[in-house]
Parts: C-alpha cells; sequence; structure tokens
C-alpha cells in the first residue's frame, strides 16, 4: 500500500505573524516547521503502513524556497521518502492551486491513500484535501477520529455534529485526520540520523506539467483590498486571587442574571 | 447580483441555524436567493427556507448513504454547466459544507473564500471579511476571476431573519456524475448522548485549556457547565493532546461561540482560540499568568490557580442549590 502524507511547513505558530504590506500574503521568510496538525498524519500513515505488508509512506508538500526542515521530522519520524515542489511561481498559491500542485505531485507515488490534516494551522482554509481528492478522482472522508485498513477498504470513524458516522470507502482515498487522533511519536536519535540520507524529490512545477498561470497568485484568482484593525474588545476588571475569585465570579454572574 | 444560492444543511428539526444565517446575509446582496438541498424529505424545509427568503429549493434527492461531498457538488456542477448559474454561492462552513465547498471548486474550476464573517459590496462587486490574527485584524478580500464564486462562511455571522416569504417552489435535480469520487458510505450513525445544550448554542459555556494540567481535571470544567445549565468546551491543546475530542473544540479551527457568558478555565487565550469565543457577550477567565492574552479580552479576570479556583466556585455553585 503506497500512502502519501501531504504536510505543511509553516512559520513557528508561537511567534506572532504578520502581513506582507505589499502582496498581503502571510510572511514566511523565517525558519519553518512542520505543522503540528500533519504530525498525526504523519503518525497515522506510519501505523496503517505497519498494518499492510509491503506499504510505503511518502511524504508531499509545497514551499516556495526549497524548505525542508519540517519534511525532515517527518522523514525522521519513519517516512521513507519524500517530494518537495518548490518553485517561485507558487508564491501566494490559494488552496485549489495547492491541491492542482500537489494531486500532481502525490500522483507520482502513485497513492493507495493520501493523507492530510482537516486544515493547515496558518491558512486554515479547510478545502485543500476534499479539491486534492477530486483532482485525483478519488472519495474522500474527512474529519476522522479513527482510521483503519486492510489495504483494500478504508473504515473510518467521522466526526459529526452530534456524535460520529463509522463510514466505509474503497481504496484508493483521501483521508483528512482531527488532532489528537494518534499520539505523534518523538523521532529517535537513530530516526533524525536516518532522514539524512533519505531521498528528497525536488520539483518545479513544470516537471509536473503545471503552468505557471494556473498557481501561485495569478491561479489564486482572489485578491485582498483592504486590511483593518478589528474592533478591540476592551478588557475589564482584572484581579488576582485572594481566596475570594470564585466569589467573584459568582457575584459576576449574580449580576448577570445567570445564577 | 442577481442570483445567490445558499447550500441548506437540514438537521432532525429543519434547516440548520447557519442556514437561516445564510439566506438572511444573501438577501443583502442579490434580488434572487435559492436554496439547495438533499435529504429523503426536502420538501419539509421549503417552507422554512421559504420564510427565510428563497424562493426555491433545488433537492439533489436522497443520497442513500453517501458522504454528501461529492454527489451534491456533482449535481450543483451539472446545473451551472446547463446554464443555470448563481452569481454566488453561500456554503456554511460545516464538516459537510467544507466537503461540498471543496469538491465543487475543483469541479468547476473556481476558487474558494473560506472563513467569511462578513459581506460588503465594494465597486458593484461582493466583498468578504476575515478575522485574521486572533481577530485583531480583520481582511477584506474578492474574486477576481468568473463566477460563481465559492464563500464558505463561519456560523454566527449574521443574525437570522425572517422576511416573511411564502414557501418555497422545491425543484428535483438531476443527479451529476460522481464516478469513483462518490464511493464513500455511511455505514452507521452514532448519536453521542448529549445531556446539556449544544456547544454552540448555549447561553454559558465553560471551556478548558493546558492549565488544567490533566486530563481528569476536565471533569470540574464540565461539572461547572453544567451547573451553570451551559456546554463544556476546549482549547485545541487539550484537543490536541486527546483530553477531548474535537467536538469540543473552540476556535478558529473548531467552532464558533457567542454565549452570553463565557469561562475560560486555565486558558491562556491563543490567537487560534480567541476567534472562536471573543464575540461572547460576557468574558470571565481564570489563569495563573497574568500576562495571558485572554486577560485582554475579559470582562472579569482572576488571576490564580484553576485547581483551587474552580473546586470553591463549583462548592459555592452549589450551595446555593
Amino acid at each position: 500500500m503506497n500512502v502519501v502524507v501531504c504536510v505543511k511547513q509553516i512559520p513557528d505558530p508561537a511567534a506572532p505573524g504578520a502581513l506582507d504590506p505589499s502582496t498581503h500574503t502571510l510572511v514566511r521568510s523565517g525558519k519553518l516547521i512542520l505543522d503540528d496538525s500533519d504530525s498525526y498524519g504523519v503518525e497515522m500513515a506510519l501505523q496503517l503502513a505497519g498494518n499492510v505488508e509491503g506499504s510505503e509512506v511518502t511524504i508531499v508538500s509545497m514551499a516556495p524556497n526549497g524548505e525542508t526542515s519540517g519534511l525532515r521530522t517527518a522523514l525522521a519520524m519513519g517516512a521513507a521518502r519524500a517530494i518537495l515542489v518548490s518553485d517561485d511561481a507558487l508564491a501566494g498559491s490559494d488552496a485549489l492551486s495547492t491541491a492542482k500542485v500537489l494531486a500532481a505531485a502525490a500522483r507520482r507515488a502513485a497513492p493507495d491513500l493520501v493523507i492530510a490534516a482537516t486544515e493547515s494551522t496558518d491558512g486554515y482554509t479547510g478545502t485543500m484535501p476534499v479539491q486534492m481528492a477530486e483532482l485525483l478522482g478519488m472519495p474522500s472522508v474527512t474529519f476522522a477520529k479513527r482510521v483503519s485498513t486492510d489495504g483494500t477498504t478504508l473504515k473510518v470513524e467521522r466526526q459529526t455534529e452530534s456524535g460520529y458516522d463509522d463510514v466505509e470507502c474503497p481504496l484508493p482515498a483521501v483521508v483528512t485526520v482531527t488532532a489528537g487522533v494518534v499520539e505523534p511519536r518523538y523521532p529517535s536519535f537513530k530516526g533524525i540520523m536516518a532522514a539524512k540520507s533519505k531521498p528528497i524529490d525536488v520539483l518545479s512545477i513544470g516537471d509536473l506539467g503545471l503552468d505557471a498561470g494556473q498557481v501561485g497568485r495569478a491561479g489564486a484568482r482572489q485578491e485582498v483590498v483592504d486590511v483593518s484593525e478589528a474592533e478591540a474588545r476592551g478588557s475589564g476588571e482584572i484581579v488576582v486571587d485572594e481566596g475570594d475569585g470564585a466569589q467573584r465570579i459568582v457575584a459576576f454572574l449574580e449580576q448577570l442574571k445567570v445564577v | 447580483m442577481d442570483r445567490i444560492w445558499v447550500l441548506a444543511e437540514t438537521a432532525e428539526s429543519g434547516p440548520t441555524p447557519v442556514t437561516l444565517e445564510l439566506l438572511t446575509a444573501a438577501r443583502a446582496h442579490a434580488s434572487t436567493v435559492e436554496a439547495v438541498a438533499w435529504g429523503p424529505d426536502t420538501a419539509s424545509i421549503a417552507g422554512t427556507v421559504g420564510e427565510y427568503g428563497a424562493t426555491k429549493v433545488y433537492d439533489v434527492g436522497d443520497l442513500a448513504g453517501a458522504l454528501p461531498g461529492a454527489p451534491v457538488a456533482a449535481a450543483i456542477a451539472a446545473l451551472v454547466a446547463s446554464g443555470d448559474a448563481p452569481d454566488a454561492i453561500f456554503v456554511p462552513a460545516s464538516y459537510d459544507g467544507r466537503d461540498i465547498a471543496g469538491r465543487l471548486s475543483a469541479k468547476l474550476d473556481r476558487p474558494v473564500l473560506t472563513n467569511i464573517t462578513g459581506f460588503a459590496q465594494g465597486d458593484g462587486q461582493l466583498t468578504t471579511e476575515h478575522p485574521v490574527f486572533g481577530g485583531t485584524l480583520v481582511v477584506t478580500a474578492r474574486f477576481t476571476g468568473d463566477g460563481p464564486g465559492i464563500f464558505v462562511v463561519r456560523a454566527k455571522s449574521f443574525t437570522a431573519e425572517r422576511s416573511g416569504g411564502g414557501p418555497a417552489e422545491v425543484v428535483a435535480v438531476a443527479p451529476g456524475d460522481v464516478g469513483a469520487t462518490g464511493a464513500a458510505k455511511i455505514v452507521e450513525r452514532h448519536v453521542e448522548a448529549a445531556s446539556g445544550p449544544k456547544l454552540d448554542e448555549a447561553a454559558v459555556v465553560v471551556s478548558g485549556g493546558r492549565g488544567l494540567g490533566a486530563p481528569e481535571h476536565y471533569a470540574l470544567v464540565e461539572e461547572l457547565a453544567r451547573l451553570l445549565h451551559g456546554a463544556p468546551g476546549a482549547s485545541r491543546a487539550i484537543v490536541d493532546a486527546g483530553w477531548v475530542p474535537y467536538s469540543h473544540q473552540v476556535g478558529q479551527t473548531g467552532k464558533t461561540v457567542k454565549p452570553t457568558v463565557y469561562v475560560a478555565c486555565g486558558i491562556s487565550g491563543a490567537t487560534q482560540h480567541l476567534v472562536g469565543m471573543k464575540g461572547s457577550k460576557h468574558i470571565v477567565a481564570i489563569n495563573k499568568d497574568q500576562e495571558a492574552p485572554i486577560f485582554s479580552v475579559s470582562d472579569l479576570g482572576i488571576v490564580g490557580d484553576v485547581h483551587k479556583v474552580l473546586p470553591a466556585l463549583i462548592e459555592q455553585l452549589k450551595s446555593r442549590g
């Protein structure tokens, strides 16, 4: 079973974000790391591949500047190889352009199963994996909280508003996993060393047969027309608990007639 | 705009609240508002969607257990291909809504704008508002290519208001071609017993975060929620850690809540969380770090140990009976 995991390398979410004043896109010039949301997908892929003999896990990603540090993290966890699409023409790509690029890259690994996070931490559009599924002509099951497969059929517990659905789907298919579904392993020292020699294919959009007009800012077909400060919500009374914290909250709730 | 379609999701009680919010929003920007629905009994919602302004409901019909993404998108794409295209399609940012928007986007080769919380008109065009960086900035965007644009809108961005319209006309639409993409089937549904109100409808929401220290302490959050007749919520940190299911998550990647009172327990207030709860009418926060960003949006902030304040609070509320 060939398992492809789509991952995104993002600016550290703990650092304050900024928008580029001219393009209004997220500034990505600093160090990029593997999106935490994607570590669940990588772990899920490794576990599912471990259960089906002859499986291999390939990491697929796209980044404008040849960034590989996040990919090395995924390789150190145990993935066999990675495909990185890196091209100046990709800057400013929207979710659909990204899906076109990643679908073309994933095809190279002849995937039986494609795994992605439900959404990225920095862009959180949440549509890319399904757009990719449509482009690959595959069914998709989103918001998975449990996944199993025998290499032929995918069985998923899919989150719903009121609980979850048992969903079944033949492979090949795309599945998106919610955070917390598995406990991502920490790369071992051995894994980190092994990752240094694992192959990363770096491709341009031309290698994938895509045209610069389909991706990047040209392909996005949307623009930011304004960025403004949101109405600030003033803070109220902040008090240090001197053993009366609970009482103060009760008094506040009483005043609002909640209790 | 002449015509906007709204993707109408249905729950047991009828169209979901966000469906009615989107119908209301669509009315402000188009002379004709129509709905697209699916399920075994679309006729039963014709009255309600009509009351909120839809004059027509396109009925995709019963999906026979298939997940809605592929078949609903295929039916809409077939309508558009036949020349019956709206200027814009409004989609709720729900589990199924996002699936349908993604499929449709790829089928029509049209981009999507997501996480929309407001609409406006600029130069005769529809513009969209998106909160970024924890809602401190608002980005205004628009499509530059050919329509129909696909707009994915967050729940509770608009207040649903009736238009007083009569029942919508139900029009059956032919299923589109899904090929292999429609093969995901629901085998069984599990409804989890919820004792209190729903997270996104509750008047009181009590949420817990990493400051609780350990998964078993989430029971305090649940108990306080129960005592206040509210719903328990969670920050992304403890959902990621596997303490509570994703359905509890409040924030940018979870639910948007706007209760009368929001109580944040041991939540620092990462921007990703603030987006989902900043619209609450009143906010109470308990956190041991005086510098925690959650205090910047709180009406009452208690700088203290959540393990002391929460049990005391529960005790006091219990003793009131």
